[in-house]
């Protein structure tokens, strides 16, 4: 079970957050016109990473705050958490 | 029986306390304190079980965890546990175990024919041979070998005992109280860390319980027994016995299993029989010492061969002896050991050192006490079936390879000792990358990965005085980094006896013209000519090797032969043993109970219940309850013995005839908040809703950006800048957070909060055609006509003196309002709604008859809503706004969901209008055609119409909107049913939508 430091609440273990997917995909625009391969990379298309991952994660039975974990897929080491509004 | 084998003045049982058991229906006596491997041996029973394979007699080999072979069945209170072991489990009164995989007695054993026959079961044996005809599998080959094969039997029985998890957070945890762990707790603790000490066995000391030194002016067991007292007292400190670390997982998270209860007649009250732990550690200090190696001679498993360190444990701490004409076979100084003990109680033991001339202080003492040592001697093969009864021994060449003349010596038991291999389990789950140290033959920790550290014995050092030093540093050392205190304990005076290098000879060569077995691993009968079948084969990966053979794959996992099936396969291959590496460690360490692992969460109590707060009085009105999610919801309320159809459908009934009421607590609700509101909603939902004005409520239907319907629900405007969403009871917790990402990561810029409000609110909603009446009675000082509160109006008022919120909408498709009021006033709210009711014929309904209601209206819900299915799809394609942007809609372009005959939701009626369609069942157009028979469409739901009083069911078929007037074939393999059916629309029921508007 990880060890995951909220940057908002502290150090608390993984079964309290919930695991959000990969935190450099970006939402296109509203109303933005794009092209369909644009689109379904968005929706579809994740890097499977061995290595150092920017994720994102919620304390669903904390704070309920969305924030980044840059964390090693490969070892599970974490190497920083960020707010949401904090980059690397 | 007596106890002919039990000395009078040593070891550490209780002998005022005598305590009566039963083996194989025979009953003994031993004392407190002994296990049952240590009582049956004190009455000089031997013969244990039967091997896995060949059914070959099996006695005791060690005196702990790594025991490969006494494991029996055990009978505590009711219960049944297989394959505990004997070296392991303590004796209790009325204690009962019977031996495993033999049949029909331990004694007379027919399997034992495969013995014989051992030269038809070699390595890979079952996969060579049951590999066909396939079809023989499962009817022949499987029963036969399941039958055959298997330790104990697993209980059918529900575990009636109680097991608990609990969460522990600490500074150091250390596992293992041998000198290491002693040391480095006890100088963490007194430099002020919060320090767990866990111990797999009962007594603490682990080899200072039977080894001859002294620290400071004490023995070494007088010394651990003042360590650990001194431990229990310290507030900083966390002394636990029979507990087991037996995982080491992710940044120093260890689970620990303790047994509170194992070792009594029966579980004490308010306690739990196990207890799992989870351990947040700082730093772990891994303190699990080493296990003896056994030496691979011919006949090796035979009962009385055992561990030349367990012979002395039987002997230091149960005061009894495993033989009287003992015959020790060492490669090292450790058999001096138990020799020497055996002969200070009167024993005249005989010991075999393999090597040439070794000098040390322990081989010295041996002479002094005039014990007869043979340098350079081997034990060839142990004589004997069911017992050692002799043992033919040989001088044996330089060069280990040439055996002398073959004496045979009478014995009763053979101790071996094939040097220490350190217990690394714990540091290679943690990620270690362990190395192979040639001075000892095995694998040490290397570098750590995690926050572990690695003493003593289990590191290779086998000395006490460095043992002790490099632990009391550790702990201090440890403790200073976390605590930053400062507080140096002195370290003790060690006097122990030098020993000296081991000889690295550990398998002795058959005699010409002999094929004796020479056994590896014990407990899955697994021989030196099988590993060298298997290499023969070409199989080269020690993980092939042991998949094949199942060397080390037993429930001891090979403690005692991974180390010489290594070196078995690097003599072989030319290797050496690093080159081969070893097998992968993985939790857990040691066998640990399934109720361990699940602990409180059984049954009922695997997941929280949910109950709203009319709870008690749907109880006491006879609801039957239905799990909807973690929910208990009224399914319906059962009026004599009627049946849920005849139930649901009166309900059903008396809604569109009357009134009824239905407790909509479970629906999620999330209130909204700031200027940004609107807007938010307006991005999340498919329709409009920047103009919907306060007091008004609007249905809404959410997509993920995938296009897929994700859930749908009411939105009221309660204020400027302050909403009400309503979610599905299935999709609350979801809702909430999709709604948190795009507010805390997609659109920051929104000024916009949003909280669960679902247990907040009690919620009743009040159908049907008189529920207007009702409500009007309910709220005399409100309005609630057509006019003063229309379809999809919102009001507040006072119900008894109660603020409510009235909102007027409808899911079962009649005139209906849904009445709000806080939590702690929902049972009040309720009992006023039937009071008020009974005039127009009010009656509860269940969530039975709310589907009927929605199913026969053709309003969709999660059987539609099923994350397969876009708007389209359920005729929701009105919903979606094509001027402004929100959740998904760019999917909603994609080919296939525009394609022509995109599938659809209708409803479907049987023709003979008697039939119910089974949900699940698929719309085909010809009964009988070819298979697989091409599929246009399923069943979502299905109740019986009460309006038209048949069978009505929704679908989703292909190219649903030229369905319509089609007569298809139902069909359920699963129910075996074929039933014709007419496609209709899916509006049943007031397909104009009139009377949630009148």
């Amino acid at each position: 079970m990880l060890h995951i430091k909220c940057p908002h609440c502290g150090m608390r273990s993984q079964n309290e957050f919930a695991y959000g997917g990969d935190a450099s995909v970006k939402r296109p625009e509203l109303n933005k016109e794009i092209s369909d391969l644009e689109w379904d990379n968005f929706v579809y298309l994740r890097k499977s990473l061995r290595g150092k991952h920017l994720e994102l994660w919620q304390h669903i039975s904390g704070c309920r705050q969305w924030f980044k974990v840059q964390r090693d897929t490969a070892t599970h080491e974490i190497f920083k958490t960020l707010k949401a509004n904090e980059d690397i | 029986m007596s106890q002919n084998f039990r000395l009078e003045n040593i070891g550490l049982i209780n002998r005022d306390k005598k305590i009566s058991f039963k083996f194989n229906g025979k009953n003994y006596f031993g004392y407190e304190g002994d296990t049952i491997a240590s009582a049956l041996l004190a009455n000089g029973v031997h013969l244990i079980g039967r091997s896995f394979k060949y059914h070959r007699p099996r006695g005791f080999f060690g005196s702990g965890v790594d025991e490969p072979y006494a494991i029996v069945q055990l009978y505590r209170n009711g219960e049944s546990i297989p394959n505990i072991k004997t070296t392991e489990q303590e004796l209790f009164e009325g204690l009962e175990a019977t031996s495993v995989n033999c049949w029909p007695s331990v004694n007379f054993d027919i399997g034992a024919i495969n013995n014989f026959l051992k030269i038809f079961l070699p390595a890979g044996f079952y996969y060579k041979t049951f590999m066909w005809p396939k079809s023989f599998w499962h009817k022949v080959y499987e029963p036969f070998i399941r039958k055959a094969a298997g330790f104990g039997v697993a209980s059918i029985k529900h575990d009636q005992e109680r097991y608990e998890h609990k969460y522990e957070y600490c500074d150091l945890l250390i596992t293992g109280s041998g000198p290491s762990g002693l040391a480095s707790a006890y100088s963490a603790a007194k430099n002020g860390a919060r320090v767990i000490l866990a111990e797999n066995n009962p007594r603490f000391g682990g080899s200072l319980l039977t080894s001859e030194v002294n620290i400071g002016n004490q023995t070494g067991r007088e010394w651990a027994e003042n360590i650990i007292t001194e431990l229990k007292e310290m507030p900083n400190v966390i002394v636990k016995n029979r507990s087991q670390v037996f995982g080491y997982y992710d940044h120093n998270m260890l689970v620990m299993s303790e047994k509170i209860s194992d070792h009594l007649p029966k579980t004490k009250k308010y306690s739990p029989k196990e207890r799992l732990w989870y351990i947040r550690a700082k730093e772990v200090v891994i303190s699990s010492g080493s296990i003896e190696r056994p030496l691979v001679f011919g006949n090796n498993d035979t009962p009385g061969v055992m561990l030349s360190s367990a012979a002395k444990e039987y002997l230091k701490v149960y005061g009894v002896l495993v033989g009287k004409k003992p015959l020790i076979f060492t490669n090292n100084d450790s058999g001096y050991e138990t020799a020497i003990e055996f002969k200070k109680n009167g024993i005249d033991p005989v010991i075999l050192d393999t090597r040439k001339d070794p000098k040390s202080e322990i081989i010295d003492e041996a002479k002094n006490l005039n014990i007869n040592i043979k340098f350079s001697y081997v034990v060839v093969v142990a004589k004997g079936y069911k017992k050692v009864k002799s043992a033919d021994i040989a001088k044996i060449s330089e060069d280990k390879k040439e055996l002398g003349t073959i004496e045979n010596v009478n014995c009763d038991c053979i101790c071996v000792s094939g040097f220490w291999t350190p217990t690394i389990h714990l540091a290679s789950q943690s990620g270690n990358k362990t190395k192979f140290n040639k001075d000892i033959d095995a694998f040490v920790p290397g570098i750590s990965k995690q926050n572990e550290t690695t003493l003593g014995a289990a590191n290779g050092t086998f000395t006490l005085e460095e043992t002790l030093k490099n632990s009391f540093d550790s702990g201090y050392e440890l403790s200073k980094k976390i605590t930053n205190n400062d507080n140096k304990i002195s370290f003790p005076i060690v006097v122990e006896k030098k020993s000296t290098e081991h000889d690295k000879f550990w398998c002795v060569p058959l005699p010409k013209g002999k094929t004796y077995k020479r056994f590896l691993d014990f407990q899955n009968d697994v021989a030196v000519s099988d590993v060298e079948i298997a290499l023969k084969e070409g199989y080269r990966s020690i993980e092939h090797v042991k998949r094949y053979t199942t060397l080390g794959m037993a429930t001891d996992q090979g403690k005692t032969s991974n180390l010489n099936g290594l070196q078995l396969v690097s003599n072989i291959e030319n290797k050496i043993v690093p080159e081969v590496g070893h097998t992968t460690f993985r939790p857990p360490y040691t066998p640990v109970t399934i109720g361990t692992i699940v602990g409180r969460e059984v049954g009922k109590h695997s997941r929280p219940t949910r109950k709203s707060p009319m709870h008690l009085w749907h109880e006491k009105n006879n609801a039957v309850f239905v799990d909807a999610g973690v929910w208990l919801r009224p399914r319906y309320y059962k009026q004599g013995d009627e049946t849920l159809f005849e139930g649901s459908k009166r309900e059903a009934k008396n809604v569109r005839a009357n009134v009824g009421v239905c407790d909509v607590t479970t629906l999620g609700k999330i209130d909204i908040k700031g200027p940004d509101a609107a807007e938010l909603l307006n991005r999340v939902y498919t329709n409009a809703w920047l103009k919907l004005p306060v007091g008004k409520a609007r249905y809404g239907v959410m997509l993920r950006e995938d296009g897929i319907v994700m859930d749908d629900g009411t939105t009221t405007r309660i204020s400027e800048n302050h909403y009400h969403m309503t979610t599905t009871t299935a999709q609350a917790a979801n809702i909430l957070s999709h709604l948190e990402y795009y507010l805390q990561i997609v659109w920051p810029e929104l000024n916009v909060n949003v909280v669960s409000t679902t247990e907040q609110w009690a919620g009743a909603a009040i159908a049907g055609p008189k529920s207007r009446d009702l409500v009007q009675k309910l709220f005399p000082k409100i309005d609630v006509s057509n006019e003063g509160l229309p379809f999809m109006g919102y009001v507040e008022g006072e119900l008894f003196g109660i603020h409510a919120r009235i909102f007027r909408i409808s899911f079962s498709g009649e005139l209906a309002y849904e009445v709000n009021v806080e939590s702690d006033n929902g049972n009040y709210m309720w009992e006023k709604i039937i009071e008020i009711g009974k005039e127009f014929r009010i009656q509860p309904y269940g969530t039975e008859a709310l589907s009927t209601l929605r199913i026969e209206m053709g309003h969709v819900a999660g059987s539609e809503l099923d994350g397969r299915t876009i708007p389209y799809d359920n005729s929701l394609e009105g919903m979606v706004s094509k001027k402004k942007d929100f959740i998904g809609k760019r999917s909603l372009n994609r080919k296939a969901f525009m394609a022509e005959d995109r599938q659809k939701v209708v409803g479907v009626v049987p023709l003979d209008k008697k039939t119910s369609i089974p949900e699940g069942s698929h719309l085909v157009k010809d009964a009988d055609a070819k298979l697989p028979n091409p599929k246009l469409g399923y069943i979502s739901a299905s109740c019986w119409s009460v309006e038209y009083d048949n069978p009505f069911s929704l679908a989703i078929i292909k190219d649903g909107k030229n369905m319509i007037g089609q007569k298809l074939i139902a069909m359920s393999p699963l129910k075996n049913k074929t039933i014709p059916v007419e496609i209709v629309s899916s509006h049943y029921v007031d397909p104009k939508g009139e009377r949630v508007r009148s």
